[in-house]
């Protein structure tokens, strides 16, 4: 039982089971909107979590490099000709060339002080992305041109889930390649102790920038996909509040658990939906429910949960 | 002063550093090669650990000269030292505690491993095969260090002793030239003293330079070639452990109450 709770192919059948049971048992294009956010949420979120729940950096400026990818795919094609599916490449490769230069400085502060440049950086591209309205578009944002794929244009919400379901998927492969090799031992080793991930011979500042740099090209191409799926695109995607989302998103869910950030990600996306029907108490009931979680499940929703199997079903397989 | 001697892997000439005008360290001089057990001693505050951190550059030195191999090293920091072959253990113990000790252990093996974060994305076959080498390379050492039952448990629900050992078995992962030991035997008992015993000397007699502070009297004149008395940053003595014991202001030093009551100091 513990080997299946811990094994990378499990973890990776239970995320693709999920996605395609939930795609095959969704009624209508309402529902396949919000199945596709959540996916795309999920992404930026397993990206985040790299940084966060297992490097131990904060950034509270992620959203900005969900807008930079968001604005790619609705920039290049627009003003420069550039195909869309190589806008996202060219956002994601932007956003981590970005986030390796600036994260060497910024990386070196430590807590409140990482917290606060990178709450800097974000609010710093949601203000380009608002004053330079002449080819953004400004605070009214602007339109993304749809995805044209062998001649059709995707723009149903059912074809944008099941894209960003095989996207997340990919997504969480590679997260699990990289924890799974000297970087990723690097990157967990030095949230312990940087003292002992230096004499260890670890360069603690090179492996801080590239968790950074990957982190940054996860939450970039998220920001394509969603920016494709709504065909419309607002400066507010690189929003304070959005990069606040996305931290929740990981500690509720679980910080150094990759199936943390899908059940992280949904519930952030699902729950205000559902919540609607509750008109002005919405919010009120929605911090709650958060803060009950914070509460009761400290560790996040994914290890809470998996200690709890581990220790009911086989206390004696533990080892 | 033979400081430009060959043999000697690791020298430290004239080191000093002060905090707040107190001089933690204050010019200590030594040398030691390639299979020698080298320990510094002296009570609480004397600036053991001190030292070790400016030897394994944790800490800049103020003045003097670290040399490894012959490299004067003195203003590297500690991850292109342990390029050079230093390890070290920590006091406080210093563990990965969200990690497996099979895993605290493959971190130890860092300065082997490529540096391809791209090859480690794409989960290429090269990685994994590093990964397996690195993996037997740490289980062998867990079995050394009498770990092996605790392989895959999360270090953070090991016993005190145990992270004791886990610490050796991650600095020895990097196949290291010179190995700071800071207080390796503290806390464990008499037999788990005896293990750590064993080992320092067979790691040595593989060709490691050995660099101990210890507490522990028995264990540190049973096992040094050299010993090095601090007493408030300063060097108080060198020289072989019957010269050590035998010295009149170590004696001194330890206010008269002499070295075999230390004995008892571990516990």
């Amino acid at each position: 039982m513990a080997r299946l709770i811990n094994n990378r192919w499990a973890e990776l059948a239970l995320v693709t089971g999920l996605i395609v049971l939930a795609g095959l048992l969704l009624p209508s294009n309402y529902y396949f909107r919000v199945g596709a956010l959540v996916l795309i949420s999920a992404i930026a979120a397993v990206g985040l979590n790299l940084l966060l729940g297992f490097a131990g950096q904060v950034s509270l400026g992620h959203a900005g490099f969900v807008g930079i990818g968001a604005y790619a795919v609705a920039l290049l094609p627009t003003h420069w000709g550039v195909p869309t599916l190589a806008s996202i490449f060219l956002g994601a490769a932007f956003s981590g060339v970005l986030a390796l230069a600036i994260g060497r400085p910024i990386l070196r502060l430590k807590g409140h002080f990482l917290a606060v440049a990178t709450l800097g950086l974000g609010i710093l591209v949601a203000m380009v992305l608002t004053n330079e309205a002449r080819i953004t578009g400004g605070p009214d944002g602007m339109p993304v041109p749809r995805l044209e794929l062998l001649g059709t244009r995707i723009r149903a919400p059912e074809a944008w889930y099941w894209i960003a379901g095989g996207t997340l998927i990919i997504s969480i492969v590679f997260a699990q390649n990289l924890l799974n090799s000297s970087t990723g031992r690097a990157l967990r080793a030095l949230h312990d102790s940087e003292v002992a991930a230096r004499a260890a011979g670890i360069n603690v500042a090179r492996v801080k920038g590239i968790v950074f740099s990957i982190s940054a090209v996860y939450a970039s191409i998220s920001g394509s996909l969603l920016a494709l799926l709504n065909g419309h695109i607002t400066p507010d995607t690189a929003s304070f509040l959005n990069s606040i989302e996305l931290v929740t998103m990981v500690v509720l869910g679980g910080m150094g658990s990759l199936v943390g950030s899908l059940v992280g990600a949904a519930v952030l996306v699902i729950l205000p939906q559902a919540l609607t029907v509750f008109h002005e108490y919405e919010h009120l009931l929605l911090g709650s429910f958060i803060i009950a979680i914070m509460i009761f499940l400290r560790d996040g929703i994914v290890p809470t949960l998996r200690k709890a199997l581990l220790e009911r079903k086989a206390p004696e397989d533990r080892v | 002063m033979s400081l430009l001697n060959p043999i000697s892997l690791l020298s430290v000439s004239n080191i000093g550093i002060s905090f707040g005008g107190i001089h933690a360290v204050d010019g200590v001089t030594f040398e030691t090669s390639a299979g020698q057990i080298f320990s510094i001693i002296g009570p609480n505050g004397a600036g053991k650990t001190t030292l070790f951190n400016l030897i394994s550059g944790v800490y800049r030195a103020e003045s003097g000269i670290v040399m490894l191999g012959g490299e004067d090293v003195s203003t590297l920091p500690p991850e292109a030292l342990a390029a050079r072959g230093l390890a070290r253990t920590f006091q406080n113990l210093q563990i990965f505690f969200r990690m497996s000790a099979l895993e605290n252990v493959m971190v130890g093996a860092h300065v082997h491993e490529k540096r391809r974060a791209l090859s480690h994305l794409f989960g290429l076959p090269s990685t994994a095969r590093e990964n397996r080498g690195t993996r037997d390379a740490a289980m062998a050492l867990l079995e050394r260090l009498h770990l092996a039952g605790v392989t895959n448990r999360s270090a953070g629900s090991l016993s005190y002793g145990q992270l004791k050992r886990l610490e050796i078995a991650r600095a020895l992962a990097s196949r290291p030239k010179i190995l700071l030991l800071d207080e390796p035997a503290a806390g464990c008992n008499p037999t788990e003293t005896a293990e750590i015993d064993e080992i320092i000397v067979e790691v040595a007699k593989s060709g490691v330079a050995i660099v101990l502070v210890e507490h522990d009297m028995k264990l540190v004149m049973g096992v040094s070639d050299r010993v090095l008395v601090l007493t408030q940053g300063r060097m108080l003595i060198e020289g072989t452990p019957e010269e050590v014991t035998n010295a009149p202001e170590v004696i001194e030093a330890y206010l008269g109450t002499g070295l075999p009551t230390m004995e008892a100091s571990h516990d």
